[in-house]
């Protein structure tokens, strides 16, 4: 041990004089092409989907030609994804919350239901029944946000016993019993408005796809264009600075529960369009199949990044490959699985893009 | 505040779980009886239900039933067998959800001495059961496949037919009812516990339905795209004919087209009434249960096991072709007659 009181440097020092001295700054270097991919997709959430949307439409095009690239087979598969679609725009609003919503399918199937018996049963007119079901979805929808944001229970846990919930209430009270497109057709026409259809060329629209379309978009406004909209994603993303902001949490979580329940009672109408009848069975796996089409549509279960357009991508990718993997003639398995390998590359990707640099 | 809520809500619930604990154990008699049904949703197996009960309360023995959630449950359905077992049951009347992977539950039961009934689904091997209540639904294809091909008469002969069967796994009932309507409409079936191994060129090809409304609209949309011609429709039951007509109707076929189906619930066969189904094979879930709780009563009583229909392995609760447009050499039943003896 010296005793020199010189100021030099310790040994453990002298590294020192190696390192770098230039003041910290920001990276200057030029963006590879895979940054800036990856920066474009972070800013524009719904890009990913559209594009493997568009090449899954072409990739099918190629294989299949005309019997599936034509006007009438691509809004074939626009009506076979409406009630899906309409669900899944539920979904969205929850997802973006960072909930989950297990129940829409469930609420979806008891509003339809509600409507129905409620003309049939009862002898309701059938709009005033019409109001009833998307009543009873609001009310659904309420007592979900309010256990959720009120009485802070996992959206998971809460959805997951609502479904039970709404769906035994469902058989019980419908006894099971399908109201047949006929007897509908001859008493209550208005119960099957959004099956009406019209074409264009060899295009066909059902009023159903429709309302998916403009709901979508609609909600694409809401979500980036208002204050409402800003706050569901703010709530989504960080609860507690959300709060500190000035937003008012609970009455945010719970307005989006019950938007969402008023959209499932919407596609439970959509539903009796496209079904004609009635029938308590319908979307028994509408919850998973909004979750799959949220999933692909890139919008982050961890809540506050996402777009309501990647959900309507998403569920069109689904409903791409069904009918064109049907018309290819494979074992319906290989769409489920092609599906299953959709939605853990959708999430690879998410995680990927949220890693992006600055 | 939070946590009051919490709390009522939680006893809230607590009341209403053990107000139903209480309501499921009033009465008792001396022959305990399980039914275990795949769901309580399809009206087919609410029917059975139904049908179980009543008898049950008629002839003094103690029904208790239980159903997976969906179809295709099989945990629910070994639990609930356990359950039976477990709370000395002397007789179990089963719709397997699935026919090959019930057998080892199936097996415990039978060794506690149990008498075990399969209703309306054969087990895979079909004795390991003590006997089979059910529909012959090769039958209930052949009636319909040979009343399709005789009321297209010639033009039979350059059909071109869509299917629309159940799941993908091709259950038994799908691939009976599929085969049978080959068999009775004139196609070689090749082997006939496969669907799908045909060559005849009318087949426009198979899609699968789940067996509801929602699955029958998109299967047939589906198959419709393959080929627009199609005039002929096998449906696995009523609702999905339903839904297959739905999308005939908006493409504007739905008169050109001939749809064929199983099950003869109400619904359905007002269907028949109104034209949407041309045809449909009615089968009896009520008889099956009640034949079933009979079976256990006597059992107990006397230890006699059911025996099989003479010449099947099973006993055939019957089937009828219920159809206003009777074809020559097909026996049918009349519309009337068949809302007569209609379920669900």
């Amino acid at each position: 041990m010296s005793e020199s009181r010189a100021p030099q440097a310790q040994d453990y020092e002298t590294v020192l004089a190696g390192s770098a001295t230039n003041v910290a700054a920001f990276d200057t270097g030029r963006a590879t092409a895979l940054d800036r991919v990856q920066h474009a997709l972070h800013s524009n959430p719904a890009g990913v989907p559209l594009i493997v949307l568009i090449a899954s439409v072409i990739g099918f095009g190629v294989i299949l030609g005309s019997k599936f690239f034509s006007p009438f087979a691509l809004t074939l598969i626009l009506q076979q994804v409406a009630i899906v679609g309409i669900v899944g725009a539920a979904q969205t609003l929850v997802v973006l919350t960072a909930g989950i919503d297990l129940s829409v399918g469930a609420i979806m199937v008891f509003s339809s239901v509600i409507m129905g018996q409620f003309t049939f049963r009862y002898g309701l007119p059938p709009s005033v029944a019409v109001l009833c079901g998307f009543a009873v979805g609001g009310a659904c929808g309420f007592v979900n946000g309010w256990l959720v944001s009120r009485v802070k229970l996992p959206p998971f846990i809460v959805t997951l016993g609502m479904w039970q919930i709404v769906l035994a209430a469902n058989f019980l009270y419908s006894a099971n019993e399908t109201i047949r497109s006929q007897d509908i057709e001859a008493q209550a026409p208005i119960l099957q408005l959004f099956g009406t259809s019209f074409r264009v060329g060899g295009a066909v629209f059902t009023l159903g796809a429709i309302t998916m379309v403009v709901l979508v978009l609609v909600l694409n406004y809401v979500l980036n264009h208002t204050a409402w909209g800003r706050h569901v994603y703010a709530v989504g993303d960080d609860p507690d600075a959300a709060e500190l902001s000035g937003v008012q949490v609970h009455r945010t979580l719970i307005s989006v529960y019950v938007l969402a329940g008023l959209i499932c009672a919407l596609a439970g109408w959509v539903l009796i369009g496209r079904l004609g009848s009635v029938s308590p069975t319908a979307g028994q796996f509408t919850n998973i199949e909004s979750i799959t089409a949220v999933v692909i549509g890139g919008i982050s279960l961890f809540g506050g990044r996402g777009s309501v357009l990647g959900m309507l991508f998403g569920a069109l990718i689904v409903g791409v490959f069904s009918l064109g993997l049907r018309l290819v003639g494979t074992d319906p398995q290989w769409t489920y699985l092609l599906i299953g390998v959709l939605i853990i590359s959708a999430v690879a990707i998410d995680q990927w893009i949220r890693k992006v640099s600055a | 505040m939070n946590q009051r809520a919490l709390i009522r809500a939680a006893a809230g619930l607590a009341t209403g779980v053990s107000i139903a604990a209480f309501a499921s154990t009033a009465s008792a008699a001396d022959i305990g009886a399980c039914l275990v049904t795949k769901t309580d949703t399809n009206p087919f197996f609410v029917k059975m239900k139904e049908g179980a009960t009543a008898k049950a309360e008629e002839i003094g023995v103690n029904l208790k039933s239980y159903a997976g959630k969906i179809d295709g449950d099989h945990e629910s359905q070994v639990a609930a067998i356990e359950t039976c077992i477990a709370d000395g049951a002397k007789g179990i009347l089963i719709t397997a959800s699935d026919t090959k992977a019930i057998v080892d539950s199936v097996k415990k039961a039978r060794d506690a001495g149990i008498l075990v009934i399969a209703l309306d689904t054969p087990l895979d091997p079909v004795d390991a059961a003590d006997a089979t209540f059910a529909t012959d639904n090769l039958e209930a294809g052949r009636l319909i496949g040979a009343w399709a091909a005789a009321t297209l008469g010639d033009k039979a002969a350059d059909a071109r037919i869509a299917f629309l069967d159940l799941t993908p796994s091709q259950p038994t009932v799908d691939v009976l009812r599929d085969q049978g309507f080959m068999m009775g409409f004139g196609i070689d079936v090749k082997n006939a516990d496969v669907i799908g191994d045909e060559d005849d060129p009318r087949i426009v090809g198979h899609d699968v339905t789940n067996g509801n409304e929602e699955g029958g609209r998109t299967a047939m949309e589906n198959l419709l795209q393959k080929d627009p011609g199609i005039n002929v429709v096998h449906t696995i039951n009523e609702p999905a004919a339903a839904g297959a007509y739905e999308a005939l109707k908006a493409v504007g076929m739905e008169s050109n087209v001939l749809i064929v189906s199983v099950d003869g619930g109400c619904p359905g066969v007002k269907n028949v009434q109104d034209g949407v189904i041309g045809a449909t094979s009615q089968q009896y879930p009520l008889m099956m249960a009640a034949l079933g709780i009979e079976a256990i009563k006597t059992f107990a009583e006397t230890g006699e096991k059911p025996k099989p229909t003479e010449g099947k392995d099973f006993f055939d609760t019957g089937v009828s072709l219920v159809t206003d447009k009777p074809a020559e050499g097909v026996p049918s039943i009349s519309v009337q007659e068949g809302l007569d003896k209609c379920w669900g």
